[in-house]
């Protein structure tokens, strides 16, 4: 006899202009069980979910809930339904209090004038003029809340309340309209490595509380951790669903990416030289005026990875937009090689020796409606060495320029240098950057968020070129959210809270949820306890 | 046959991905429903063609001669749309929207009437004229770009009022000029006058040259030069030229100024082109500078593009008084200048069957495995 299954999708097939998002994928999943996601970015894993909550139609496929056939048209009829979401990017209204935030939509609401009947709260539609009533609402949230030990004050404001608390409110709003299959999306993007081991707690809460999970992810220790099933997708084909418990997280990725990898990157000792990047009591206040950097001081060495740890807002953006020129510094210093750059334009800065791989690469690193070879020469056009007569520009060297860059980074385009950079993939688009910056031959590199987004292979391929840059010589400040990456590719570690550096550490003295410890502003002596 | 098949829809592959394709397409678009038009008010639409035949290639008169002037017009009015296409569409390659053309227009217009009835008349007077206009224009642009790149004044809003500033200074100027009355001034000094070329029955003067110098200009400064490249990455990613060390501020002040400069001319060309023989006072705007946006829209903002657009404007303006003599009301060129403005505006549409066809292609792929 067939399984039980919470949700079946029978060959669902979606398409987006120049892609197939989604190739006739199937995907079963069992009551009350965890059921894991796996896939790269752009595997398709939103793609089938969002299929799932009803925010887009499938082309063609099937999709059953509890055995029976439904058409999924809107989010809503997917809540009706008792399917709930938990979004990667949390859906709040930042000075509402949680309770507000959990019944936005379907307030509960008291007649103006008399008592309440039970009618009014079962439908919250009937009577526009009526009353806010969130007392009620308040107490469930309340029950909810003790019921699957998520400790959430109903009655705080979201602005006051953490990241980790945040997203048990997203929990919390799926369980108040009594959803029994949530969909996590890549819950642990935004968290610390403490607040991870809370959520997969809570995860597993629900579980026994009798909840269906579907957790798209693609970090395998979680997957080994909590979940019970796992369904690989890659580049929009369903590979395979395995049991967590009978495979290895190397057979997992090997799934994932269709060839065996590694993540660790094989690296000599670095031989750190002398100090060329000096960041003095650096203090840097955002557009609003709000102060983002305070008292910030580190230094990187030649031939070291200084990486910066540190949760998503924690005054990273800040800090590099001063480094590299885009902002002006409230006070401090910034010394290059020993000099002051602080009162340098960003074209000064760029000749001296300061390279940059910024995180917003769409906004800030490639023009793409130019081409190739026109963004490769983005930063240096202007020089003696692109220059003809009559201050035209060299086109015939700039081709040359950019094609040994493709060449040598392995850039795949349509057109070769002709090609608009804004048709390349991510990984591609960011290849373009790192080229261009690695061709200026930097003495400092500052490097942002550099393998967000990209697939495996890009991963790899671009960590081993940061690699490689120090190898000889130059002097490299990472910054990433992405702690794996800290640990993996620095030679020296400093976590950033608050805008203030809490502690530097030479990587392999300092453990994981040390470093988790001081991002959540724990003072470094006391995380070392 | 399949190959056929294929040929062909590369051929649409390479229209609708072609905008000097899909200009033409849309410039023929609106001649078609102009015509249509002309047949539903019981006219003869053969006349309407007629009368724009010979605003292109001229008309044989009754001994058999063959009279190029009716071209020469034509060529002539094509100058101030040229010039004034060129100054919407430099400052749109800076990522700016410079609709203020008709204000620069009318700066130039009035400096060179001053400097012609106020300087002693000169030998080559004409070329001071055409320089400070020139000059004119770029301080009236440039005064934008300031504003719009330190104070981040929105260009839109500065430009059109500088055009009422333009228009009432002028008048406030020309009514000091000699012999002013409530239309015009003393009669402008012959040094002052453009010297007439090649079809001498005409007002073809020697700008029209100018005016394509500026074509060469425009092209060599945007596609050749360091300075070019700086303007286009500002205009295509502001925040990523500013990254890479390009100093936006500058070249958004400096293209206002290069692109008013264009209009400065054009309203120097204007006035002392020989359709005027002394200065003018204005009673309201001339328009040229509008007209401009849209040269410059059907044009896609290149040289050559806004070239051609301004001619084709030059060619419906002269034919209209051609048409009116063959029984075809003039209005149907503006309505026809009209329908390819709305028609290139649609152009956007060609994005979505862009993303149809790409995901009809890929689902073919899919269901051909």
């Amino acid at each position: 006899m067939a399984e039980e299954y919470a949700i079946e999708m029978l060959g669902i097939t979606k398409t987006f202009p120049g892609i197939v998002a989604n190739d006739n994928i199937t995907l079963q999943i069992r009551s009350n069980e965890i059921h894991a996601l796996l896939g790269e970015n752009g595997a398709g894993k939103s793609t089938l979910m969002s299929v799932l909550f009803g925010a887009y139609a499938a082309d063609s496929g099937t999709i059953k809930i509890h055995g029976k056939n439904v058409q999924i048209k809107d989010p809503n009829f997917a809540t009706e339904l008792g399917i709930g979401m938990v979004h990667q990017h949390f859906k709040l209204v930042h000075n509402y209090t949680v309770t507000e935030n959990i019944v936005l939509g379907k307030e509960p609401r008291r007649p103006l004038f008399g008592k309440s009947s039970p009618e009014s709260k079962v439908n919250p539609k009937k009577g526009n003029f009526s009353l806010l009533s969130l007392g009620a609402a308040e107490k469930k949230v309340k029950q909810l809340s003790d019921r699957y030990g998520l400790s959430v004050d109903p009655k705080a404001k979201i602005d006051d309340i953490t990241v980790g608390m945040q997203q048990r409110v997203e929990i919390l709003k799926t369980l108040y309209s009594d959803s029994d299959i949530i969909i996590f999306d890549e819950p642990t993007a935004v968290l610390t490595p403490q607040e991870i081991d809370e959520l997969m707690q809570i995860i597993l809460r629900l579980k026994q509380e009798g909840k269906t999970i579907i957790l798209i992810t693609h970090k395998l220790k979680e997957i080994k951790q909590v979940a019970d099933r796992c369904s690989v997708l890659r580049r929009g084909k369903y590979i395979g669903t395995v049991d967590v418990a009978k495979v290895s997280e190397e057979e997992l990725a090997t799934m994932m990416v269709g060839r065996p990898v590694s993540f660790e990157i094989e690296k000599m000792p670095s031989h750190p030289g002398k100090k060329m990047l000096e960041v003095k009591e650096l203090c840097v206040k955002d557009s609003l005026g709000a102060e983002k950097v305070h008292d910030c001081s580190f230094e990187v060495r030649e031939g070291e990875i200084l990486g910066i740890a540190g949760i998503d807002g924690n005054g990273q953006s800040e800090l590099l937009q001063a480094l590299s020129g885009l902002t002006q510094p409230e006070s401090g210093d910034i010394l290059l090689d020993g000099k002051s750059i602080v009162k340098d334009d960003i074209r000064e800065r760029v000749a001296s020796g300061l390279g940059y791989i910024p995180e917003d690469r769409q906004k800030y690193g490639l023009v793409s409606g130019m081409n190739i070879s026109e963004n490769c020469v983005l930063k240096d056009y202007y020089t003696e060495k692109y220059s003809k007569i009559a201050g035209t520009l060299d086109f015939a060297k700039m081709k040359k320029n950019s094609d040994s860059l493709i060449e040598q980074f392995d850039i795949r385009s349509g057109q070769g240098s002709e090609t608009l950079a804004g048709s390349l993939s991510g990984g591609n688009q960011q290849k373009v950057i790192v080229a261009r910056e690695i061709s200026l031959s930097p003495a400092v590199l500052l490097v942002a968020q550099p393998t967000r987004g990209l697939d495996v292979g890009a991963i790899e391929y671009i960590r081993k070129r940061i690699v490689a840059e120090r190898d000889k010589g130059r002097a490299i400040l990472l910054v990433s959210f992405e702690l794996d990456e800290i640990m993996n590719l620095c030679d020296r570690i400093a976590t950033i809270s608050k805008g203030t550096i809490v502690g530097t550490f030479r990587s392999g003295e300092v453990t994981a949820e040390e470093i988790g410890l001081m991002m959540a502003g724990v003072k470094a002596k006391e995380a070392k306890e | 046959m399949n190959r056929k098949i294929k040929e062909k829809q590369s051929f649409i592959d390479w229209f609708i991905n072609s905008n000097g394709a899909t200009s033409v397409a849309v410039v023929l678009l609106g001649f078609l429903f102009g015509t249509i038009l002309v047949a539903l008010v019981g006219k003869k639409p053969s006349n309407m063609f007629k009368a724009i035949f010979i605003s292109i290639v001229g008309q044989a008169n009754n001994k058999g001669v063959w009279n190029f002037r009716y071209v020469g017009e034509t060529l002539a009015y094509s100058i101030p749309y040229v010039l004034t296409g060129l100054t919407m569409a430099f400052a749109c390659r800076v990522g700016l929207f410079n609709i203020g053309g008709e204000g620069q227009y009318i700066v130039g217009m009035t400096i060179a009437q001053t400097v012609a009835l106020l300087i002693p008349a000169f030998r080559g007077q004409w070329i001071l004229c055409l320089a400070l206009a020139i000059v004119g224009g770029a301080i009236w642009g440039g005064v934008v770009g300031i504003l719009k790149a330190r104070f981040q004044v929105s260009e839109v809003v500065a430009t059109i009022m500088l055009n009422y500033i333009a228009l009432y200074g002028s008048r406030l100027i020309s009514f000091q000029l000699p012999g002013a009355t409530t239309y015009k001034t003393a009669p402008l000094p012959d040094t002052a006058m453009l010297e007439k070329v090649l079809i001498k029955t005409s007002n073809l003067n020697i700008s029209f040259f100018i005016m394509l110098a500026a074509c060469l200009l425009y092209w060599f400064i945007m596609e050749k030069t360091k300075l070019g490249f700086g303007f286009r990455a500002t205009g295509l990613n502001k925040d990523a030229a500013r990254c890479s060390g390009i100093n936006v501020v500058k070249n958004i002040g400096l293209s206002m100024a290069i692109s008013g400069a264009f209009s400065g001319l054009a309203g120097a060309c204007v006035l002392l082109g020989g359709a005027f023989t002394s200065g003018r006072i204005l009673a309201g705007q001339d328009n040229y500078g509008f007209m401009g946006i849209a040269v410059a829209l059907v044009g896609n903002n290149t040289a050559l593009g806004t070239l051609l657009a301004g001619i084709l404007f030059g060619i419906l303006k002269e034919s209209q008084s051609l048409m009116q003599n063959l029984d075809i009301p003039k209005e149907i060129t503006f309505i026809i200048q009209g329908l390819i403005v709305v028609f290139i505006a649609l152009r956007s549409g060609l994005e979505l069957v862009k993303q149809y066809r790409a995901k009809q292609k890929v689902r073919k792929e899919v269901l051909a495995k």
